[in-house]
């Protein structure tokens, strides 16, 4: 991280210190400005999708069935009638709450399991790692499909097997990343401060590790929509009607044989388009927090 | 340490994974939502046929009670039977496993065939053409939901080239499955000799093949440029060209050997991937695999024959696991030198 030079307004120059180093990476690299723009326009539709779509996702016209991409229908309409543009659109919310939630879920518990394993180890060591061992030792997809079905069919469910999933990860990168810095000076002397472990750990050593988590968070994002969709994809979490990426491609499967292509197309491009747009995403940050291991 | 002691040791490092695996599919089963008697009594069952099947289950006993009875299920082969098809479930994946295992398989040879020529390519001309064409692979394969990718080449291949065969299951309806060998209708095919067969069945596999290896290839390819350009960077392989060494003989015999040690370790992630992968990719080809016989059981919630599909899954990853670990040890040179 950048050098700070006065301790007095500390916060103002890192913050500006950050936002240099910010500039510098993405006119360094217009791919990750595109990516920050590409992110910013996908939440933009994830919150006020609803409101800017020209139709009802839901409402059917039986009438107006199967048609191809038109000036009124950009994206052309499935079998029931539907715009599938409007269904795009409006699916971002709930494929972006799913991926969102899951992430946020293993970052928090792999963050404290991690910490206390690198910070303690021993058997809280052994016990976290033999643990997500056992789930790592599973494929992953197929373990989220047992933990679905274990749970029961529902959107919640899809976010906690994500969530379990994606939580070997974290766990990891917070054990090792505390393990390094547990002897390190300022470790020691916060502790001979007088500090107690869980404030050590609190306000000394996770600030320490936040941004290589980030970085994690960031390329684990588009993995953990991949899984969302592929799990809808094969029946899991969404139930039809509501739009969702990955339900949606599936709906479209039966008529790609027919020719309608695109029902599948246009979801499976949104998808495609926001699992392309974390990864870039990711590797943008980690250029941004971690500049030595610049690809 | 010799070698066989090395893989001996990495054997016995695989048992603890395959309790913690034994424990969680134990664990999810436990963790049904409502009454498991209920649902393994069937829909139409009344009160004293579910009492029944309860004390048939064993679940009126204690949980260490009923995780020794699994076990000794386990030992038996024993995974249940499945109540939509009314079958024991091992028997269905049993004969369901080959047509997974070759797709898997073909979907495998293709990935490794195209990524590691592209890899070592893009790291012997670092920032040519091939280079930026590896990058970009690398980067849209990562970011293609498999799924994906197996229905538009449906729809380009099929509907509109008809170059493809009508992508439902193994082999053309106007063609007998050969005769059982091995499961594998390629090789099955061939022992019998007849390759119109081999043709038709080679037609059917390739497009759900290549839609999974394409999803593989990046991290195959990714770690390929990257563990290539590291050997090729070191001074063994400055030594070995200043020695007059021919070109091929220090790419291969030199440096790829010394790459391939971190390539072999992503397989392991890329075998991850894969088994996952198969169950999205037999949806949409109606490959009759192991795969989408989860799917199915999965739709109309027949849990014995999930179960059975996670854990039988989870074993063959144990035991991929084990195989790569047993190769790494075979291809490092280093093991065994200094003994």
């Amino acid at each position: 991280m950048a050098v700070i030079e006065q301790p007095d307004d500390k916060i103002e120059s890192s913050l500006a210190a950050w936002w240099r180093h910010f500039r510098y990476v993405v006119s360094e690299n217009p791919v990750t400005l595109f990516a920050f723009c590409l992110f910013g326009m996908f939440v933009f539709l994830a919150f006020f999708g609803p409101w800017i779509v020209p139709f009802d996702p839901l409402a059917s016209d039986t009438s107006s069935a199967l048609q191809p991409p038109s000036w009124k229908h950009w994206f052309g309409t499935d079998n029931l009638g539907r715009d599938v543009f409007s269904r795009v659109i409006v699916a971002t919310r709930l494929d972006f709450m799913i991926a969102f939630s899951a992430v946020a879920l293993s970052f928090v518990i792999g963050s404290v399991l991690g910490c206390l394993s690198g910070y303690y180890g021993g058997w809280t060591d052994r016990i976290v790692g033999r643990s997500v061992d056992t789930i790592m030792a599973f494929p992953l997809f197929v373990l989220a499909m047992g933990i679905v079905a274990a749970l029961g069919n529902t959107v919640e469910n899809i976010v906690y097997a994500t969530a379990i999933i994606n939580l070997p990860f974290y766990t990891r990168v917070a054990r090792a990343e505390v393990n390094i810095r547990r002897q390190a000076g300022f470790v020691d002397a916060a502790k001979l401060a007088g500090n107690s472990d869980a404030r050590l750990l609190t306000f000394h050593l996770y600030p320490n590790i936040l941004p290589p988590m980030m970085v994690q968070v960031s390329l684990n994002l588009g993995w953990a929509i991949l899984n969302a969709a592929g799990l809808s994809f094969i029946g899991l979490g969404v139930r039809p009607p509501s739009p969702e990426w990955g339900i949606m491609v599936a709906e479209g499967a039966t008529f790609i044989v027919s020719g309608q292509w695109w029902l599948a197309l246009f979801p499976g491009a949104a998808l495609m388009l926001a699992v392309f747009c974390f990864n870039l995403l990711g590797d943008g940050l980690r250029d941004l927090i971690d500049p030595q291991r610049r690809t | 340490m010799n070698r066989f002691a090395m893989i001996g040791q990495r054997m016995t490092q695989a048992i603890p994974s395959i309790i913690g695996i034994i424990i969680v599919t134990f664990l999810l089963t436990r963790a049904l939502p409502g009454d498991p008697a209920v649902y393994f009594a069937g829909p139409a069952a009344d009160e004293q046929s579910i009492a029944e099947v309860r004390a048939a289950l064993g679940l009126d006993k204690s949980l260490p009670e009923q995780f020794w009875l699994y076990l000794g299920d386990l030992v038996r082969g024993d995974l249940g039977v499945s109540i939509s098809t009314g079958r024991p479930v091992i028997e269905e994946l049993a004969t369901r496993l080959p047509a997974s295992l070759e797709l898997t398989l073909v979907a495998l040879i293709f990935a490794i065939g195209t990524a590691l020529p592209l890899g070592i390519l893009a790291a012997t001309r670092p920032n040519t053409w091939i280079d930026h064409l590896c990058r970009v692979v690398v980067t849209a394969g990562v970011s293609l939901p498999v799924f994906f990718t197996g229905l538009f080449f449906v729809y380009i291949f099929y509907y509109i080239a008809d170059l493809a065969p009508s992508p439902l299951g193994r082999i053309d309806i106007y063609f007998i499955a050969p005769d059982h060998v091995t499961g594998f209708f390629l090789i099955d095919s061939l022992i019998a000799g007849d390759f119109e067969t081999f043709r038709a069945a080679f037609a059917q596999i390739i497009l759900p093949a290549v839609s999974m290896g394409v999803f593989v290839l990046a991290p195959l390819a990714r770690m390929t440029r990257a563990s290539m350009l590291q050997a090729l960077g070191s001074d063994y392989i400055r030594t070995a060209q200043a020695s007059g060494l021919s070109r091929s003989k220090v790419l291969f015999a030199y440096a790829f050997r010394n790459a391939l040690l971190p390539i072999l370790t992503t397989l392991g992630m890329v075998f991850s991937f894969m088994l996952g992968a198969n169950v999205l990719v037999e949806k949409v080809f109606a490959w009759p695999g192991i795969g989408s016989y989860a799917v199915n059981a999965l739709i109309v919630s027949d849990f014995a024959a999930v179960q059975g599909f996670v854990l039988s899954m989870a074993i063959l990853f144990v035991v991929i696991n084990l195989a790569i670990d047993v190769l790494y040890t075979i291809v490092d040179p280093r093991i065994g030198m200094e003994g």
